[in-house]
């Protein structure tokens, strides 16, 4: 209560430190496979070139890294310093795969990237294409871990509360692991990953043939990520499609509002292609609609509805109004802990803490509830609609055209004639942001239409945060805004320079633009 | 699966473990870049300097990111309640090692005074205050530390961050930086040879007796003045955890009961001189390979004193004794600390495993030449 200011500042430290983290991982899950790929040709045909273009990209690889490490300390350390009452709450479940990650996946990465970049004399060629392989295996099942852990945030399963321990605790660990929406979310994340990378490395091997430099090199580069790009493209739209089926068991809320769906529609459901959503009337002041395609994407199937806004709405209501009961019945049996009847009471009623919790926002007792707080409460329950329909369409959009590029790129690769379609090597080059514009929508999507949860219907937002001034939350963010200004400022200087030069800043004596030793 | 109170006493001694390793592991690169711009007189010494570290730094921060997940899964209130109660003091240890990663990849990317120069600083902003913190938070839990929790277990800290800053946690943050600064100058010593050689042996010297004196100081300090906490009701170890159904006092030298009920447990201040010591004298003879491990040695024991003497108590609370957190009621279920256990059990050996032989392939000395031969590649 009365800590509003203080909750929005924690999210927006959030935000844009996960967000801001998420412009490196990207290229680093799709840059590992490609190095990869690289290093197998060079291995197998034993071309130099190959070899230069594994050092080469790994370079460039290697500055994004950099601040892929810096920034991903931060959001580990903000679950802590800044969502105390979340660490607590939900530790127990969601602090496990975040352990395992660090066992199992950074371990690996971060112990054989060195090898990657140091290791290329001291090591067979086999060995260190091994190196590169678990190095890439390592970056992908961190991106495994964390997902599992924000696919339990958006489906809480295998897990109960305790009243005992005031917090939720696992009960399956297997659930949690092979939630349907983690898997899904993975394999939407790492190919998203995946066409991020190849679209880095065909722009910039599309600047090269612009310019007329580095012409074979740059060749081989863009037919490697014009077919891995290829590949990518079409998995994250295939696997996009399974996540939009899981949100569709899981979260419906989320999936009617990036819909704009205020009513049940009689199935299969229409898709709303365009739309001015009015949140306050609870309707579209416009709506361009294609008939059958929602409910075939959210329900595989022609006779399934997918619940609308109002009709959640009023679950929702039910859910609050038995919440209140269930946050009465904690107060009392955590004051009795021993008592049988009232432990049963409180069972049978904890299915909807979570939504009783919702009235903590604005009111500390229970019985200091009112129909207008409840109305306010379940006005809550939706995430604002205009952003969530907006973002998602913007993301489809550019998922599409992605892959269009990547097919004429593939297309033109397989001809043998993209060297000489300048309009293509253009487009390449102008559609470089597009993957990360993408990706941060994607997140955009997934984490603000999970609002107003932490953790989906167990956990609000408003009572995660950390009991901090509001002062403390205006320095640190100002201070993650100046570091991470100044981060990016000197990364993208690196990342431009040697860009530009291309692989003579390998020092080979092979290429146009030599480094002069240093 | 194995018991209840087994495992929380199992999940005590694994995050020790992963503090102890990573004291060792990256304890030694921070050392090695709090050292930087002292021993290194010209660029390319300090590009030798930094090439000793440069392909494991990334691997040994590992462990500190994993010691903070498993404290995360294993004790997840000491996770929420320190983490957001040391804000500030977090805060400047994510900050500091914001200059490792750029720091590392990026100084000899360009060929420029100013520019390797200020990153030749941020590398010892990134090694010499997070050991320098970690020592004072320690001091403090020592202490003991403001904060209580409400009827839903919501944390208040209600300390500020200046106070963190009182004379005795700044001692025990000269031994941590101390230690660390004694163990990163003996890997230097083991991976460079002659005038950096040399450098790097005087200077594990006297960060050696520089240990001894204020880890000395700090018992002496302990033993004199420092009240430590009781548990005055009956502990059900099996129970589930939570921190608010027992009973605790300050009483004035409870840290030293520990070395009266388990007189075994001296063994570990005895590890920390005999440690350091020994890894001193070997330096000495040259056998720099033997001293990192007896510097090693000498971190065990530290550690293990101050978590020894502690015990079962890992964050008192120094305003509400009863908030106090221990290795008993701060802990996950009965099921997260037995999956964490065969996760822990599975991995650790396996990184041990290839991060000695990414060390293998990388072994030998870091020298001038080496550094001409691969201007382009090397840090």
């Amino acid at each position: 209560m009365g800590n509003e200011l203080l909750v929005d500042l924690s999210r927006l430290q959030f935000a844009v430190t996960a967000m801001y983290h998420f412009l490196f991982v990207p290229l680093t899950l799709g840059m590992t496979w490609l190095l990869v790929i690289m290093e197998s040709v060079y291995v197998t045909t034993g071309k130099t070139i190959y070899r230069d273009m594994t050092q080469f990209w790994g370079k460039l690889f290697g500055i994004n890294f950099a601040l892929g490490v810096t920034t991903g300390i931060t959001l580990e350390f903000q679950f802590g310093t800044n969502w105390a009452y979340y660490s607590h709450y939900v530790g127990d479940i969601f602090g496990a795969p975040l352990a395992i990650e660090g066992l199992m996946a950074f371990f690996l990465e971060s112990t054989f990237i060195g090898l990657f970049f140091f290791g290329w004399e001291r090591i067979s060629r086999k060995q260190h294409l091994l190196v590169t392989i678990l190095m890439a295996i390592g970056s992908n099942l961190s991106a495994l871990w964390i997902l599992i852990a924000n696919g339990w945030m958006q489906n809480p399963v295998g897990s109960e509360f305790s009243y005992e321990t005031m917090r939720m605790e696992m009960t399956n660990f297997t659930a949690v692991v092979f939630n349907p929406d983690a898997q899904a979310k993975f394999v939407h994340t790492v190919s998203a990953g995946y066409v991020t990378g190849a679209m880095f490395v065909l722009a910039i091997s599309s600047w090269y043939l612009l310019q007329g430099k580095n012409v074979e090199f740059a060749k081989k580069s863009f037919r490697i990520a014009a077919a891995f790009g290829l590949a990518s493209a079409c998995s994250v739209i295939v696997l996009g499609d399974e996540s939009g089926y899981t949100v569709g068991e899981a979260q419906q809320t989320k999936l009617a509002a990036i819909e704009a769906m205020w009513e049940t529609e009689p199935a299969p459901a229409p898709f709303n292609l365009i739309a001015v959503p009015n949140q306050a009337e609870l309707k579209n002041d416009y709506q361009l609609q294609i008939p059958w395609v929602m409910g075939l994407i959210g329900t595989r199937s022609l006779d399934k509805q997918i619940p609308g806004i109002k009709e959640i709405r009023e679950k929702n209501r039910k859910r609050i109004v038995n919440g209140i009961e269930a946050v009465n019945l904690l107060d009392q049996v955590r004051a009795k802990p021993t008592d049988p009847t009232l432990k049963a009471a409180f069972e049978a009623k904890k299915a909807d803490l979570g939504f009783g919790l919702l009235l903590r926002k604005y009111v500390t007792r229970m019985d200091q509830v009112t129909p207008a707080i409840i109305e306010q409460a379940v006005n809550d329950t939706i995430p604002r609609v205009t952003p969530l329909f907006w973002s998602f369409r913007l993301m489809v959009a550019l998922g599409f055209l992605i892959l269009l590029l990547f097919g004429l790129a593939a297309w033109y690769s397989i001809k043998g004639s993209f060297a000489e379609k300048r309009w293509l090597l253009r487009s390449a080059l102008w559609f470089l942001p597009a993957p990360w514009i993408a990706c941060e929508l994607g997140w955009l999507v997934a984490e603000y239409g999970r609002q107003p949860w932490t953790i989906y219907g167990v956990l609000p937002t408003h009572l995660s945060v950390s009991t901090l001034t509001v002062n403390s939350l205006y320095a640190s963010l100002a201070g993650f805004i100046g570091f991470y200004t100044v981060l990016l400022v000197v990364e993208v200087y690196l990342m431009v320079r040697f860009a530009r030069q291309g692989p003579g800043s390998l020092g080979t004596g092979r290429y146009q633009d030599e480094a002069a030793h240093a | 699966m194995l018991d209840y109170p087994t495992l929380k006493l199992i999940w005590w001694l694994f995050i020790g473990v992963l503090l102890v390793g990573f004291a060792i592991m990256d304890g030694h690169d921070m050392g090695v870049g709090t050292l930087l711009p002292f021993l290194g007189r010209n660029d390319e010494e300090r590009r030798v300097i930094i090439n000793t570290v440069g392909p494991h730094w990334d691997g040994n921060q590992v462990w500190f990111i994993t010691a903070a997940g498993a404290i995360f899964a294993a004790w997840p209130l000491i996770y929420a309640t320190a983490f957001s109660g040391f804000y500030w003091a977090m805060l400047a240890v994510l900050w500091a090692l914001f200059f490792r990663p750029v720091g590392f990849d990026y100084r000899s990317k360009i060929n420029n005074a100013r520019w390797r120069s200020t990153w030749d600083w941020g590398l010892f902003i990134g090694g010499a205050i997070p050991p320098l913190i970690f020592g004072v938070a320690f001091g403090n839990l020592l202490q003991g530390v403001p904060f209580h929790f409400d009827q839903y277990l919501i944390p208040y800290y209600t300390g500020s961050f200046w106070a963190l800053l009182n004379p005795f946690a700044l001692l025990c943050g000269v031994v941590s930086s101390a230690m660390l600064i004694m163990h990163g100058a003996i890997y230097l010593a083991h991976r460079t040879e002659g005038a950096i050689h040399q450098r790097a042996a005087k200077a594990s010297g006297i960060a050696c007796a520089v240990l001894l004196t204020a880890f000395s100081a700090a018992g002496i300090w302990l033993a004199m003045s420092i009240p430590g906490y009781v548990i005055t009701s009956i502990i059900d170890p099996a129970a589930a955890a939570n921190p608010l159904t027992k009973t605790v006092i300050k009483s004035a030298g409870a840290w030293l009961a520990n070395y009266d009920k388990a007189p075994m447990l001296i063994a570990l201040p005895a590890l920390a001189y005999v440690g350091a010591l020994l890894a001193a004298v070997l330096v000495k003879l040259g056998r720099t390979f033997a001293a990192f491990w007896c510097s090693g040695l000498a971190i065990l024991g530290v550690i293990g004193t101050a978590g020894g003497s502690m015990f079962p108590f890992l964050m008192p609370s120094s305003s509400d004794p009863i908030a106090s957190l221990t290795v008993w009621d701060s802990v996950s279920s009965h099921l997260t600390l037995n999956v964490m256990f065969w996760a822990t059990l599975i991995f650790l050996p396996l990184i041990i495993l290839y991060t000695s032989w990414a060390y293998r392939v990388m072994a030998g000395k870091v020298t001038a030449a080496y550094i001409r031969e691969n201007s382009h590649r090397a840090y």
